[in-house]
């Protein structure tokens, strides 16, 4: 009998598959935030190794801005029924109809802030304890001081001096009634560790992240974004059709392509290996704003 | 390709923030746009500040100090790394202790012109109290003493001197400086007296975690599935990681703390039955009887089962404001067995400059004291120094859900008062 040797990734999916099942013991009513992106795709793989022959003991849920890609929305749909799993869909429009929330104007309105005010009422709605989600310690500075299990109070803050200490591979995640535990089982993997797994269990991704022809506008940046009907363009910009993809699936309106003809995940590992510019850097409008961008946004309740 | 963890530690000016950014700088780990934004910060030299790649607070960065335990990655063609940063100050040993549990190397850094200081012993010994394996010495600034190759040995053998005392590991020390880039990743030609490894190339080799398969088989249920379909009415399977050692099908096993018996029918991977399973795979356990198995159960080869009790003694560090004090109820959480419990007894304070012994009537935010624990259920453990996992423990607040200790069990044999154990001397604190 041979002893099966580990590389790194089969210690990433331990680690992982561990995580979702102390969600699974530790909590009444978890949920697993699901975008249709990468990594929340990847989630559903391990809890698929997590919990099969059994249901997940969550449900997907989605936030939808209104903004999506119309390729994500399809493959969410389909994704969540071949697994049979159940799906709730929340949607910003609703919620900025409910609480007359002030739409995002500009040329590029981005409802990504408002996704937060949204979730929150999802997880009030379903008293959701726990909520899973595909965050990455890698993606931005503030997100490296993350906790995999991470406490926020009702309004969903988190504050970073109030963190609990995480020792070993014991996750603590008793509360207070109101509050609510987010939960990060891939804190420790970087982007090129995701689109390896991805390769390894040959995982099927919305077609967006492939090369394909899109016509986009130029920004001042030089960063592509694609045109929809949710852009506010006027006869200056530059518009242009170029091969591109995708490498994070956000809003339309504030997620650029990149132009790349990779057409496989080996041709992307490919490009990452020689990619020189971060994956919140290359795709992200929103955290150029300021270096304290994600600090802020997670202090006041987002992902 | 495998994984090492490594913690860094070191006073506050040692530039150990500046080594990391060094480490991700030259192992090519820093991406253009994360460059962009150092260079628009003012700096004090005119070069980029590489301790900003890993200042990632507000706070931090107005105070220009690191406050929490921060975690960041590179990956070289033969490992990936993941670093875990924690600060130097006395007052956040509990960040020192968060960030060397997980940790299969530390790197110790000393400023060369200072040498071993206080913080080098507190740090060090926090690390191998952690159960740490491996240590680096990394005599930074040498550059600052004009790459004295006799400074650099002074150094290595007070830090010998120091490890020896304590029975710790070997060191390997290497003179470098993070500033400028001497012996981080690649070798320097500053430093020609010098012909062992840089940094990077000891990381490198340096053998990955000592995977617990030759330790005892340890299983703890995490979540038992139970689909209740038509096609599957009858499935119990038992979910969770092997903490420990090897389990195989056919193993006869015991279930703790109940004391039944079974055989294990199949161990199965992502829906696979595979013939055996090693930590640290997350796997499913069948077993041939019913019998009432719940989470925070373990089920442990009957060849191999642990201690049973429900007296540890342990030696905790206190992470909270609130001291303890004897007779203090409280929760244990041992991986996913939580159970209520209470401290009758401080034993005693112990300093982290000498692991001297001083008589405690509390324990203080970021004390490290040993102490007696009771149990109102037993739990199967084991003695930290002899399994990492299972000899691990936190404390929590009932009511508050907080975190209150890190707990090393010292002392889990039933009959531990009336027959004294004898531990290496850095366990035995």
């Amino acid at each position: 009998m041979s002893t099966p040797k580990f590389d790194y990734l089969d210690r990433l999916e331990a680690e992982a598959i561990h995580i979702l099942r102390e969600v699974a013991g530790q909590f009444e009513r978890p949920a697993l935030l699901f975008s249709g992106g990468k990594d929340s795709i990847v989630l559903t793989r391990l809890a698929e190794k997590a919990f099969r022959p059994g249901r997940f003991p969550f449900p997907l849920v989605h936030v939808d801005t209104g903004h999506n890609f119309p390729e994500v929305l399809a493959y969410r749909d389909q994704l969540a029924a071949e697994l049979g799993e159940k799906l709730i869909v929340r949607s910003v429009v609703d919620t900025i109809k409910r609480q007359r929330l002030r739409e995002p104007g500009g040329k590029f309105p981005s409802r990504n802030p408002l996704q937060t005010y949204t979730l929150l009422e999802v997880i009030e709605e379903f008293e959701f304890d726990a909520c899973i989600g595909g965050a990455r310690r890698d993606e931005e500075k503030a997100r490296a001081k993350e906790r995999i299990f991470s406490v926020r109070d009702e309004f969903g803050q988190w504050d970073p001096k109030r963190q609990r200490p995480e020792l070993w591979n014991v996750y603590n995640g008793r509360i207070q009634k109101g509050e609510n535990v987010r939960v990060f089982p891939i804190s420790n993997w970087t982007e090129l560790d995701v689109w390896r797994y991805i390769q390894r269990e040959n995982i099927q991704l919305p077609d967006i992240y492939f090369g394909h022809e899109r016509t986009c506008v130029v920004l001042p940046s030089g960063q592509l974004l694609g045109l929809s009907e949710h852009l506010q363009l006027d006869e200056e910009d530059e518009i242009v059709t170029r091969q591109v993809r995708y490498r994070t699936v956000g809003d339309s309106t504030c997620t650029a392509a990149v132009e790349s003809d990779a057409s496989t995940v080996e041709d992307i590992i490919q490009d990452l290996l020689l990619a020189k510019v971060s994956e919140r850097g290359a795709t992200r409008l929103d955290d150029n704003i300021s270096e304290a961008g994600m600090e802020d946004r997670k202090r006041n309740g987002y992902f | 390709m495998d994984l090492l963890r490594f913690i860094t530690c070191g006073s506050v000016d040692d530039g150990k923030s500046t080594l990391i950014g060094r480490l991700l700088y030259d192992s090519d780990s820093v991406s253009l746009d994360v460059l962009a934004a150092l260079e628009n910060r003012p700096t004090v030299h005119g070069a980029v500040d590489l301790a900003l790649l890993t200042d990632g607070l507000r706070a931090e960065r107005e105070q220009g100090i690191t406050i929490d335990v921060a975690y960041k990655y590179f990956t070289t063609p033969r490992r990936k790394f993941i670093i875990t940063d924690a600060p130097g100050h006395v007052q956040y040993t509990r960040n020192m202790v968060t960030g060397a549990s997980n940790a299969d190397l530390a790197i110790v850094l000393v400023d060369a012109r200072q040498g071993v200081i206080e913080q080098t012993r507190r740090h060090t010994l926090i690390a191998a109290l952690l159960g740490i394996r491996h240590f680096v010495l990394a005599v930074n600034k040498l550059d600052l003493v004009g790459f004295d190759e006799n400074i650099f040995n002074q150094i290595a053998a007070d830090y010998a001197a120091l490890t020896d005392h304590f029975q710790l590991p070997t060191a390997t020390a290497i003179p470098l400086s993070a500033l400028h880039g001497d012996n981080v990743v690649s070798r320097s030609n500053r430093i020609a007296w010098y012909t062992g490894p840089s940094l990077l190339e000891h990381l490198e080799s340096v053998p990955a975690a000592v995977e617990a398969a030759n330790a005892e088989p340890r299983f703890q249920v995490q979540y038992v599935i139970r689909p209740q379909t038509d096609a599957l009415p009858d499935y119990r399977g038992y979910a969770g990681q092997i903490q420990s050692g090897q389990y195989r099908r056919g193993d006869r096993v015991k279930v703790l703390p109940s004391g039944l018996e079974s055989v294990i029918e199949a161990i199965e991977v992502n829906q696979q039955e595979v013939e055996s399973a090693v930590a640290p795979q997350a796997v499913v356990l069948r077993l041939t009887d019913d019998v009432d198995i719940s989470r925070g159960d373990s089920i442990i080869p009957v060849s191999h089962v642990p201690t049973l009790t429900r007296e540890l003694e342990a030696t905790v560090c206190w992470m909270s404001e609130q001291p303890l004090l004897p007779g203090r109820k409280l929760l244990l959480q041992h991986h996913s067995a939580v159970v209520k419990a209470a401290v009758p007894t401080i034993l005693h304070k112990v300093n982290v400059q000498t692991f001297d012994r001083a008589d405690a009537e509390s324990a203080q935010l970021n004390d490290i004291v040993r102490i007696r624990i009771k149990t109102a259920v037993p739990l199967a453990v084991d003695n930290y120094h002899e399994n990492r996992v299972t000899g691990a423990f936190i404390l929590v607040d009932e009511q508050s859900g907080d975190t209150l200790a890190a707990g090393l069990i010292g002392a889990a044999n039933a009959d531990y008062f009336t027959a004294p154990v004898t531990p290496p001397v850095a366990f035995s604190i």
